[in-house]
């Protein structure tokens, strides 16, 4: 393909991706621009040139060991639904705008620890981007057929990573405030995240399916080749090791490489896009590494023992098929994937040289003085320059150090001293002892680690086997060999490079932390970082600051920087939120925080609170008055869940009184019913009682047998008066517990004959036929006997007076099973209300039938028997025969151990 | 002869005021629940109704309030004679049209007293 052919296909690719990004940025609150997928699609700027091929060249090379890189991300982003939502929520209240503002804001907004992240970041990534354009490079020259020329400016590719630059520059960054969300580049991320799977998966596709038959057709044929087997299995146990520090890296590098960074965290509009992105992203890896096998070693079947850079075999395949199309096709997927991870990291790294390292330690005097359209000019300008001088740079780098290594190894090297930021990165979010002199110790000295072990030998030249420094160690000292530190041998060069950093780093951060604890300004952002949850509404409250500082002032900076407009409109909401006076006049700390992290975007933690200190003179706060400040908002806090949960325990006590107030209410009524039925029941008697006295007091001359009937009247109403109390007190008794029951064996039988024996006289009086066919068993059972020939007698006593008339008739069963014993007494009378059956057991049954009165005895007897009966843990009910009458029946437990 | 109807569940009750009313000249009518009553007056009309509340079948108020949709018992005059004493029972039963509500337990003889001014 020719090359102008190839880099006007390229100039209408970038053209269709810049107006992807002019028109998203445009809709940049519609549902196109700001959904969960666009989200997680712009986080696989993860997968980077290094993936599109680096990956086939290691699988090529050295087989399974392209994978720990894709596995450390997957295994970690479940954790994500916790660990980023908080990263989230601290940068989001912050208004963080890089990894350095986030590391350095919480080891007490430190400028130089800004700074220092910032260098680390550049050293670690600037190579990354190198790495980039050395892809699009390579593959440019293999399209096109042509050499890559030594003289620089006769290579065509040194003028596409200018355009790249000037195109990153330009479309980066539009906004003064880094915090802004650029949805526009996201978008366009997204997009070429898609573009690079698909056109990955064609070319997957296509070698394994139109190149050879399939996965088994590549295995087979592959695995005749030489040291097959050999590369891919994990050998040893340090293989083993080799890949847990790979995974260990790249889990580190999926949180903390600023361009991770930058789309999972700043560029995050909301936090339920994490529940998407914790499947999609990880769905995504996967898919993107189905096909690196077969294509590695399709590549190895077709080309094998040529030497071409097998980095390239997804070229090489449909080229030396003469598939033009496919061959620009993963071209451009490529392409994406390197112009992708360039844009975003060059803007995360110029934001980071802007507000980390330019402003805070040059030009910020300069800013304070002049007009904030003058501002913003020269920040956006800077950082212009900035992403332009990072692509160049990172060009240059290629140019003079890379031309000859792979991409898999330049990658991890990133990544390991990327790494060097994870103990004081992930320490901020758990540890609040973590200290700003401990960070910077860890970071510092983890890499000079690096430097020793990796980045020396790699810029002496690790293929070169003559080099003595690689050989024999610095001044030959055999334990100062780089790739063999202290005589650790078993482990590949880069996994060694990570134990030995980290090591040197987790243990100075740690042990420097523990023994000199930082200053007040530090312990206050690690309250906030690592309690973010509890803050996350009212985080000025959270601020520690003591001083005299004029709202006015602090006013006029951020007026300078944001405009009179922007200012006065952020002042009203804050206001608004504290419920402050507009008159006021003092700051307090809530200002004082809010006016930084208004500052924050444009400028930087760091430069924020060199700009707002100017104005604001603090007094210094001794480490255990900040302790006891923050004791005290986080009492406050506590105070306020507690009385949220104070409040709802009240809620349903109140509820519980509620009902406990109906059902005394209730019963109150249900008493008052009791007591109105109890007067009534008492006065029948008395009126008969009283009359008939009357009648025989003031007539004299009555007859003598009507005399006698009145007195018999009397005597009848006082018994039955007597009775009644009698009930009245005995139902007393079982309600209120007072009475008790002895259980002793007994037998049933006999019990029931005894009571019969008593109504004899009754039951001959009526001419009732008694049916009790087990009257001669013995049927034991477990009752207080007393009470029993109550319940039978009263039972009894209402079976004789409701029988039938004429031809009475009673019958006793009892059944008995392994539970219960069951007595059942049928009488023939009248049947009684289906929905009266469970009524006649409430005492004076009568009162719920108002004025009616049903001649049920007493109304007391069968609520006793009921309580009787349930004193001795058994049942009793009625039912109605369909032949007519009514049948009672109560059970008696056979296991009963009831105390009572 | 005045004829007057006694309207009780409780035969005691009955009987002492029975013996009473006959011994003043009374013709006595019983009955022992409002049904009894109503079936009574379907062919007797007596000149006074002592009534009770509670009782079997139909209750006091009700019997009242069917005898008051006969016109020809306009003219008979009501008393009831009930042990429910409190003041909403009493103003229930007066609210239907009885000329008297009298509680339980009473005094015979001023019973008669009141039956008799109710009648001149």
């Amino acid at each position: 393909m020719s090359s102008l052919g190839l880099l006007l296909i390229l100039v209408v690719y970038v053209v269709i991706l810049f107006y992807i990004a002019h028109w998203s940025e445009k809709r940049s609150h519609s549902k196109w621009t700001n959904n969960p997928y666009i989200y997680s699609f712009s986080l696989a700027v993860y997968c980077t040139a290094w993936t599109y091929y680096g990956s086939i060249g290691m699988a090529a090379k050295s087989g399974l060991d392209y994978l720990p890189i894709y596995l450390g991300p997957i295994i970690i982003i479940p954790t994500w639904i916790i660990i980023l939502k908080r990263i989230i929520r601290i940068t989001r209240i912050n208004k963080i705008t890089s990894i350095a503002d986030f590391i350095s804001l919480r080891y007490g907004n430190s400028r130089s620890l800004g700074a220092l992240v910032t260098l680390i970041s550049i050293f670690g990534i600037v190579p990354y981007i190198a790495l980039q354009l050395k892809a699009i490079s390579d593959t440019y020259h293999i399209v096109t057929k042509t050499q890559p020329h030594s003289n620089i400016f006769t290579d065509n590719t040194t003028y596409i990573c200018i355009a790249l630059a000037l195109f990153a520059s330009y479309y980066g960054n539009k906004y003064v405030d880094a915090s802004e969300k650029r949805r526009g580049i996201v978008t366009a991320i997204a997009i070429e995240s898609i573009l690079k799977l698909v056109f990955f998966s064609i070319i997957g596709i296509y070698v394994t399916y139109f190149v050879f038959d399939g996965f088994d057709d590549i295995y087979t044929k592959a695995s005749v080749l030489e040291d097959f087997n050999k590369k891919n299995t994990i050998g040893s146990l340090s293989n083993g090791i080799n890949w847990f520090f790979l995974c260990l890296i790249s889990m580190f590098a999926i949180f903390i490489l600023p361009r991770q960074f930058h789309t999972a965290i700043v560029e995050n509009n909301q936090e339920k896009h994490i529940r998407t992105a914790i499947w999609l992203f990880p769905l995504y890896l996967l898919l993107f590494n189905v096909f690196v096998f077969p294509i590695a070693w399709g590549g190895n079947i077709l080309f094998g023992s040529q030497g071409l850079n097998s980095d390239t075999y997804s070229l090489l395949i449909p080229q030396h098929f003469n598939n033009n199309f496919l061959t620009v096709i993963v071209f451009l997927g490529g392409f994406s994937a390197a112009i992708s991870m360039i844009i975003v990291s060059s803007i995360a790294l110029a934001t980071m040289l802007s507000n980390n390292l330019l402003i805070p330690y040059g030009f910020i005097g300069s800013l304070k003085n002049i007009s904030p359209e003058k501002n913003t000019k020269r920040i956006v300008l800077s950082r212009k320059i900035g992403i332009f001088s990072l692509i160049i740079l990172a060009y240059i780098i290629y140019r003079v150090f890379i031309l000859d290594y792979t991409l898999v190894s330049i990658g991890l090297l990133s990544f390991v001293i990327i790494a060097q930021l994870a103990p004081s990165f992930f320490g901020a979010l758990f540890w609040k002892r973590g200290s700003k002199k401990g960070a910077v110790t860890g970071i510092i000295l983890g890499f000079s680690v690096c430097f020793y072990t990796l980045l020396v030998p790699y810029a002496i030249g690790t293929t070169k086997s003559s080099s003595t420094f690689v050989q024999e160690g610095a001044w030959g000292i055999e334990l100062l060999k780089p790739f063999q530190l202290f005589g650790l041998d078993y482990l590949d060069p880069i996994p060694q490079a990570v134990f030995w950093s980290l090591l040197v780093n987790i243990l100075s951060y740690l042990a420097i932390s523990v023994s000199f604890s930082g200053n007040y300004r530090e312990r206050n952002y690690a309250e906030m970082f690592v309690d973010i949850d509890k803050y996350i509404n009212n985080h000025e409250n959270a601020y520690v600051w003591k001083g005299t500082a004029n709202i006015s002032d602090i006013t006029k900076i951020l007026e300078r920087f944001l405009g009179t407009e922007r200012t006065q409109r952020a002042l009203t909401i804050f206001n608004l939120k504290y419920n402050i006076d507009k008159n006021n006049n003092i700051a307090d700390a809530r200002f004082i925080k809010f006016a930084e992290n208004l500052l924050t975007g444009h400028i930087g933690t760091a430069s924020a609170k060199i700009v707002i200190s100017s104005v604001a003179k603090e007094d210094k706060i001794s480490l255990p008055e900040v302790l006891r400040i923050l004791e005290e908002s986080k009492e406050n806090i506590i105070i306020n869940k507690m009385l949220v949960e104070n409040s709802n325990e009240l809620k349903t006590l109140s509820e519980k009184l509620q009902r406990a107030n109906q059902e005394l209410i209730n019963k109150d009524i249900q008493k008052d019913e009791f007591l109105d039925t109890v007067t009534h029941e008492l006065r029948t008697p008395i009126t008969a009682i009283r009359a008939a006295t009357e009648i025989l007091h003031d007539d004299e001359n009555i007859p003598t047998e009507v005399r006698q009937k009145f007195l018999q009247n009397i005597i009848t109403e006082s018994d039955r008066l007597n009775r009644l109390i009698d009930k009245i007190l005995d139902l007393e008794k079982f309600e209120t517990g007072k009475q008790k029951i002895y259980l002793s064996k007994n037998n049933i039988c006999q019990t029931i004959n005894n009571t019969l024996e008593s109504l004899q006289q009754l039951i001959v009086n009526k001419k009732i036929k008694v049916d009790f066919e087990t009257k001669t068993f013995e049927i034991k059972a477990i009752y207080d006997e007393e009470r029993i020939i109550q319940v039978l007698n009263n039972l009894f006593s209402n079976a004789i007076k409701f029988s039938s008339e004429t031809e009475g008739k009673i019958k006793i069963t009892i059944t008995e099973n392994n539970d219960f014993t069951a007595v059942s007494i049928h009488n023939n009378g009248k049947a009684i209300n289906p929905e009266d059956l469970e009524a006649i057991f409430d005492k004076f049954y009568q009162a719920r039938n108002q004025n009616i009165k049903k001649p049920i005895g007493s109304g007391l007897g069968l609520a006793i028997c009921k309580k009787i009966i349930e004193h001795h843990k058994g049942k009793i009910w009625a039912e109605s025969s369909e032949s007519g009458g009514t049948t009672i029946t109560f059970t008696l437990p056979n296991y009963n151990t009831s105390e009572t | 002869m005045k004829k007057i109807l006694i309207v009780d569940d409780e035969p005691n009750i009955v009987m002492s005021l029975e013996y009473t009313f006959k011994k003043n000249n009374f013709e006595v009518f019983i009955a022992r629940d409002g049904q009894e009553a109503l079936d009574t007056l379907k062919h007797q009309h007596p000149d006074l109704i002592i009534l009770d509340v509670m009782m079997p079948m139909v209750d006091g108020y009700s019997t009242l309030e069917q005898i008051k949709q006969n016109p020809e018992l306009e003219n008979c005059k009501v008393i009831f004679l009930s042990a429910k004493n409190k003041e909403q029972d009493i103003e229930k039963g007066l609210s239907l049209g009885a000329n008297l509500y009298i509680t339980k337990p009473f005094s015979i003889k001023k019973l008669v007293e009141q039956v008799q001014n109710l009648l001149n």
